[in-house]
Order: structure tokens, then sequence, then C-alpha cells
């Protein structure tokens, strides 16, 4: 057997309070696509950003091509052929996809030579992209070329992928899926981060699983079942949210041409929207981030005000009301970002519950707010959904995603919502905390709430929606009965059942 | 190498140990500055922190307390509230001047008529007129987006000006043979708003009082306190809560301006009698710093109002008994609010040592 690409020997790295990662021991062959899979809080970023010179280890060796690596930086690593696409982008919106490029490079060549370079890249992995272009009016797929590009012009030998597909659609991922299998015959080994089993299948040829900081197990992922994957990553068998059969209620929401500006510059448009939602059924709302999700939610809310018969609620008209009147009539709303949009992150839960119960749960009296009530509500909603956290005077910041996550989740299906809106209700939660977090969502629906469920997981869509819908450029399709929607039709409603390319140059 | 690690949550101690610390720091740095300026340190110091209170003419230096901190803590408790909040009003020293030029103007009309009513219209006057002058930035903010910063303080130049004009020309006394300057407010009964001259109470300690207390309510138990605090640290949170961010800028200018009138007018009608070309002396931005050495808390500020108090009184204990320059003790107030915003790193970070950089 050949040395491998790089080799980790019992790589230990502890924060203050936790264990990230314990003796965490694999090897990543040349020229093989190798997937890290893990629950959130597993200690995979740890690792990555060990491996990309982000993270010292406090014990542990690395071996690249035979020789110790030991970077201090990220440009050493980067030096040595190791390169990283993060999750969340370090794009500059108002520069074009060149200059973005540019700016991560020690010595820049002139713009034209990066074009030229962009172009030959692009070109041979099969990722299209045009120097020119602002980087805010890209999708997010575009943009994560943007990204992948440079990486690829410093010829890397090893390249990480943090959890990539997240924000691609069904079609991207297919573009992105032929760009890596053509960077393996050329030689590059990937390290691919992801919880998403099926990709995992399709694409890697090993698989290591970390699990509270250890490796549990490594596997052939082309050999192994999807079930017995997720099982080694929880350690225990899954829970499956139960979805019952619910008599078609009546229409309790219905939005009716509903038309936004954009909120700001980098914003979506909603264009000419129609929708019509029963009591007790799931909608789920599917779409690439940045199409108009943020700004539906915030129409839904009241944070944006929009003509009055555009947002109907049981017949009333609702378009021009803010989101105390709203919550009042039992429209309630999550946004997506937890800190310092659904919760204030220096506040602590009591304050945070206060947020947004405050005209529900009748917690003040004359103005003056019942600190008392509120910290029982706060308690009762931590209580309920096992929020861990030593109590209601914590802060919001000091509670992990996932737990605040079902914290704020808690706080508005406690207020017994008529309608709930919830946008991305599982991002970066772990699997079981996702899991009650769904159950909750389908209980409430049981109980004859509508809920409106958008998420970038088309996964978690089909498991809890009852109807389908998706959002293209701030336009949303007609929804769908999801039992029996295939893959492809989906990535077609996410394109805007039309070509994507096209559907991009317009948007 | 001194590594700065972000605490998970503010550091309850370096809440209240920072303005203490910042305090000894000026006092230490403040005492260089004076040996430097060929003063014994020690001496000097004495004469601002410590003569005011307790050296044998403390009878007469303690009413000044009173005099110069209402002001200072009426001020101070309108911008916390804007403070918090994330609106910059830097212009209290104009809607000051604009609350003395009101509240005198209605109590002069009156000359020389006596009334219960006078004194009252005179405050609700000296309201509306910082009120109003607040609201122009205010205004400006809400519909077209212009920083508050800048218009405020632009405004403090024109308020300076109009006073200027207002001691020269409508507001001059006409039996003072041409000499600038209004009547003197404070030899007119029904005006005036002494209560006890030789105690230093006036009208505008009364009001400091209820201030503070209505302040503190607000902050801690009502709604409005909430949401105030809340706009300051999460603004999308806020507007997700269903405060309206427009009118809040608006609320918060209003009670800061409104504040700031009624210490003008409390002046003009007391301590300093009269509208004369200088008559602001700078209460509107040593207000400033008072509300931040406090905390942005109200029982904090009432503190540091103290402390400015003293610092002016003591200062011009110096002045006269040192011949130390004037200049000298604005630099130790500057170095005062320098001192509290460096050691509120404290607050929220973690001081580390480290050998070398180790992430």
């Amino acid at each position: 057997m050949t040395t491998p690409l790089l080799r980790l020997d019992g790589l230990t790295k502890a924060y203050p309070g936790v264990v990230a990662n314990k003796d965490v021991s694999f090897a990543i062959q040349p020229s093989e696509i190798h997937a890290l899979l893990g629950e959130n809080g597993a200690g995979k970023s740890t690792l990555v950003k060990t491996i990309y010179g982000l993270v010292k280890p406090d014990a542990g060796q690395m071996h690249l091509n035979g020789a110790l690596f030991e970077p201090a930086d990220p440009r050493a690593a980067r030096a040595a052929g190791v390169a990283m696409v993060f999750q969340h982008f370090s794009l500059f919106d108002a520069m074009n996809v060149a200059e973005n490029i540019a700016l991560g490079m020690e010595n820049p060549p002139p713009q034209r030579e990066i074009a030229a370079q962009v172009r030959q890249v692009s070109d041979h992995y099969g990722l299209p992209l045009d120097p020119t272009r602002i980087v805010g009016e890209l999708s997010a797929g575009e943009r994560q070329r943007v990204e992948i590009i440079r990486c690829l012009l410093q010829d890397p030998k090893l390249l990480i992928m943090d959890e990539p597909t997240s924000v691609l659609t069904p079609q991207e991922v297919t573009i992105l899926f032929a760009t890596l299998r053509r960077l393996r015959e050329a030689g590059t080994a990937i390290l691919y981060i992801s919880h998403k089993l099926e990709e995992i299948r399709a694409l890697c040829d090993a698989a290591t699983v970390l699990q509270l900081g250890q490796v549990v197990g490594t596997c052939d992922p082309r050999a192994t079942s999807t079930r017995e994957m997720a099982e080694l990553m929880v350690g225990s068998s899954l829970h499956v949210p139960h979805k019952a059969a619910r008599p078609e209620g009546k229409v309790i929401l219905t939005l009716q041409g509903l038309s936004a500006n954009a909120p700001h510059r980098f914003g979506t448009a909603l264009r000419n929207i129609d929708l019509t939602v029963r009591r007790g059924e799931v909608l789920g709302i599917g779409g690439v981030a940045g199409n108009g999700q943020d700004e539906l939610v915030a129409a839904l809310s009241g944070e944006i005000r929009t003509g009055r018969d555009m947002v109907m609620m049981a017949g009333k008209s609702i378009g021009h009301l803010g989101p105390n009147a709203r919550r009042r009539l039992g429209l309630l709303a999550a946004p997506e970002e937890r800190m310092g949009h659904a919760a204030a992150p220096d506040m602590t839960l009591t304050e945070n519950a206060l947020l947004t119960a405050v005209a529900r749960q009748d917690l003040s009296k004359r103005g003056f707010v019942r600190w008392g009530k509120a910290r029982d509500y706060a308690s009762a909603v931590i209580k309920a959904f096992d929020v861990r956290t030593p109590g209601p005077g914590n802060t919001a910041r000091s509670l992990s995603g996932g737990n605040l996550q079902k914290f704020v989740i808690g706080r508005e299906i406690m207020q017994d919502p008529l309608v709930f809106v919830v946008n991305q209700p599982t991002w970066g939660v772990d699997a079981s905390a996702a899991a009650a977090i769904r159950q909750a969502l389908l209980d409430l629906a049981d109980k004859g709430a509508a809920v409106i469920c958008i998420s970038q997981d088309l996964d978690e869509l089909m498991e809890i929606s009852d109807r389908f819908a998706a959002l293209n450029g701030g336009r949303l399709t007609a929804p769908r009965p999801a039992q029996g929607l295939s893959v492809e039709q989906i990535g077609l409603m996410l394109g805007g059942a039309h070509d994507m390319e096209v559907a991009h140059v317009e948007g | 190498m001194i590594r700065l690690e972000k605490r998970t949550a503010p550091s309850r101690f370096w809440t209240y140990a920072a303005p203490v610390l910042a305090v000894l720091l000026t006092m230490v740095c403040g005492g260089l500055l004076f040996a430097a300026l060929g003063n014994d340190p020690f001496v000097t110091i004495r004469t601002i922190f410590w003569d005011p209170l307790f050296s044998e003419f403390a009878w007469y230096y303690r009413p000044q307390l009173l005099i110069k901190g209402a002001p200072l803590v009426l001020i101070a408790i309108g911008l916390s509230f804007g403070f918090r909040a994330g609106v910059w009003n830097i212009g209290a020293e104009g809607q000051y001047i604009l609350g003395a030029i009101c509240g005198a103007a209605v109590g002069l009309a009156f000359y020389p008529t006596e009334s219960v009513f006078i004194l009252p219209l005179m405050i609700l006057a000296g309201a509306l007129g910082g009120w109003a002058w607040a609201m122009i930035p205010g205004v400006l903010r809400v519909k077209f987006g212009t920083n508050e910063i800048l218009v405020s303080l632009m405004l403090v130049y024109v308020a300076q000006n109009l006073l200027a004009s207002m001691a020269l020309g409508a507001l001059r006394n006409p039996e003072a043979m041409g000499f600038p300057g209004s009547r003197n407010l404070a030899r007119y009964p029904s005006a005036t708003s002494w209560i006890n001259e030789s105690a230093g109470l006036h009208w505008g300690v009364v009001f400091a009082l209820i201030a503070v207390i209505f302040a503190y309510i607000t902050l801690s138990r009502h709604i409005f306190g909430f949401q105030v605090r809340l706009s300051g640290q999460s603004p999308r949170a806020a507007r997700f809560a269903g405060v309206n961010p427009g009118l809040l800028v608006l609320i918060c200018m209003g009670v800061s301006g409104g504040l700031a009138g009624l210490a003008g007018l409390f002046e003009v009608a007391g301590p300093s009698g009269l509208i004369s070309i200088d008559f602001n002396a700078g209460y509107g931005f040593t207000a400033i710093i008072v509300a931040f050495l406090g905390r942005l808390h109200p029982v904090g500020i009432v503190l540091a109002a103290g402390l400015m108090a003293l610092t002016y009184i003591g200062g011009e204990i110096a002045q006269s008994n040192l011949r130390l320059p004037a200049a000298a003790i604005q630099v130790l107030q500057g170095m005062l609010l320098f001192f509290l915003l460096a050691v509120d790193v404290l607050t929220h970070y973690r001081v580390r040592l480290t050998a070398r950089g180790v992430a």
C-alpha cells in the first residue's frame, strides 16, 4: 500500500469544559474522497480546523506525504497543499468574482490574468462562472463556485469541504459532484464533511465517523446502508417523527398577490405570492437560500408591512398590522437567525421569553412587565422542550445553537399559535434535537394549527410536509401534495420550473 | 504576549469595578499631569477631590455640589435612554440652551406680574424648547436617514449663536443701559427656580430626583424600558418583538431633549439667573461622560454626576488657590471618560498572558 496523503495520529484537543477531539486517528489516501461524518458538536469542525492550521492540537501528530505536518496558520497549510471551502462564505458582496479571488492571494497577479485563470479552471472542471460578475448578484451555488475556484487556483493536494451542499439545489449538487469526481481523477484528495448520508453514499470512497470527539467507526459508504451509517453517527437507533393522517381543516391564512420590495440591497423582493393554508396542515416551502425566505417570514411576522389585503387571516385583513397585533390573532413566527433576530444574545432567557410572548401570555399589566410570570413562562419552555441550561436567568448567548433553537421554537409553540411560520427549524441542530423539533411541529399541526415550515433541508420537508411549494427569486410555486413528489420534480420547482441557468440570469 | 479572550457573558465584577478603577487611573495620570505643570500632585488631587467635601470651607462648597450635579443628572438620565437604544444624541448642550431661552422668554414676557402659574409655564416652555431642538436631528434621522450624531452636534453651534443674538437682542434687559444679557430671573420671585438658595436647593434638584426614580422604574419594570434595551442590543430582535424603530428614535431624542431643556431652564431661572452670551457651561457635553461613567444606570448616573460636580468645584478651587489652568480640569474630565472606555474592555474580555500565540 502507498503512503497515505494525510495521516492523523492521536489528535486531541480540549477546550475548557469540553473535549472536542479525543485521540483521533485516520488516514486519507491520494485521489480519495473521504467523508467525515458526525452530528453537530461531534468535533468535525475542530478536526478540520486543526488540519487547516487554525487550531493547534494538544496532543497527536499529522503527517502529509510521510513528512511531519504542523501548520502554524492557514497560510502554512495552504503552502503545503491543503485548501478549504468553508460552510459560510467569506466573500465581499460589492466586488466582482475576480476581485474576490485576488483578495485571498498572497501576491495577486493583474485582474486580467486572474480572470483568464478563472475561466480556464471553470471550463476544465465544469464550474460555469463569469469572473466579471458582482458577487452580491450570484446565487449561493455560484458563490460556492467562487470559493472552490479560489482553492483550485492554489492547485491543492487536499481539498476540505465543510457541508458544501447545504445551500444547493439538487441540480447544483449534481454539478458539484461531477466537479469533485473530476478533481479526484486529477489526483486531488477531498475531505468531505456532511451529515447527508445519501450524498456520502453516492460520492465518497471512505468514511470516518466521529461521535463526541472520538472516532467510533469507519466504513465503506458504497457498501453501507444509510440507516447503518446514521446509527453509527448517533450511537443509537434514530427516532423518526410520527406523522398522523389529519382531516382537511378550514382555510386559516390566505396570501393574495403578496409583493414587497427588498428590504436592503442584497435582499430579494417578494413577487405576487398567492397561497392558502389550512388548519391542521404542514406546508413545506423549499428553496435555495436568498430566494426570499427571510422576506417571506418577515412579511408574515409583520416585520415587513404590506398592503392590507395581501395577508388575510381567518377572513381578516392583517397585511398592515405589526408583529404584536398579529401575535394576538395567533400568527406566530420563528426566524432563521437565532442570535440577534429570534433572540437577543446578551439578554436572559426570561427577557427573551418576554420578547415575543408578552402579548399572548399576558406578561405585562398596564405596560409594566410581570417579571415573575415571564420567568415562569421561560422555565416552562425550558422544561417542556428539554432546553439544557441551568435556568432562565442565563443569557441566550450561553446556550448551544441546538438548545437555543429548542427554546426559540418552544417559546412560540407554547403560545398555542393558530398559524406558525418557521424558517430553518433545525439548522445547525443535532439529530436528536432536530427530531424533537420536527415532532413538535407535527404535534402542533395535529392540534389544528397551520404550520408553514421554510427550510433548505429537502429531506426534512419531505418528512413533515403535507404540501410542498418552492421559492425562487421571490416567487412561490403552486403547492403540490408532498407525497409522491420525485427529486426531479422538486428540483424543477426549486429552479422556478424553467431552466436553471436562465433563472439565474433573470434573478 | 497579551491576548484578549471574549467572555461568554459580561463580567459582573468588572461592570462595577471598572468605573472605580477608571477614577483611580484618572487620579494617577491627572497627578502626573499636574506634576508636569509644576504643581504638587498630591495637594492638587486633594484640592479637587477632597477639599470640596471635607475642608473648613466645605459648608460653602457642599451646596454647590447640588447646583452642579442637578443639571448633569437631568441631562444624563435623558441621554441614557437614547444611548441604551443606540440613539446618539450628542447635542444636549444645544437643547439645554434652547430650554433656557424658551423658558426665560416666557418668564420675561410676564415681568413684572406675580403669579404662581409663571414658573410652571416656564418649566413647560423649557422642556418644549429642548424637545423641539432634539426633534430636528430625530425627524431627520427617521425621515431621511441622516446621522443624528452630526446633526445634533452641529445644532449646538446654531444654538450658541441663537443664544448670543437673544442676549444682545430680543431678551436683553431694557434697563441694563446697553449691556448684553437679560433681566435676572433669580431676582423675580414668581420666576425663580430657587427653593432655598443657601442650601443649593432649586426645583432642578427636585426634578432630577424625580427623573432618576422615573428612569429606574421605566428601565427595570416597564415594557418601554425593555424595548429600549432590546433595541440597543439587537435591533433586528427588537423589530421582531414589535418595536417601531422610528418611533423609538423620536421618543429617545424627545426625552433627552426635554430633560436637557428642563436643566437649562432651571439653571437660567436660578444659579445663573440670566440669559447671557456665555450662559452655557458645557453641562450638555459633560453629561455624556456622566451617563457612561454611571453605566447608563440611573443610580450610577447620580454617583457619576456627584463625581463630575466634584471635579468642577474642586477644579475651581484649584484654579484660584493653586493657579491651575482651567483647561487642566477639562483634561482631567476627558481622561475619566478615556480610562472608563479603556477599562471597559475588561468587562467583556478576559486578559490572558500566553507564551506563544496558541489558538
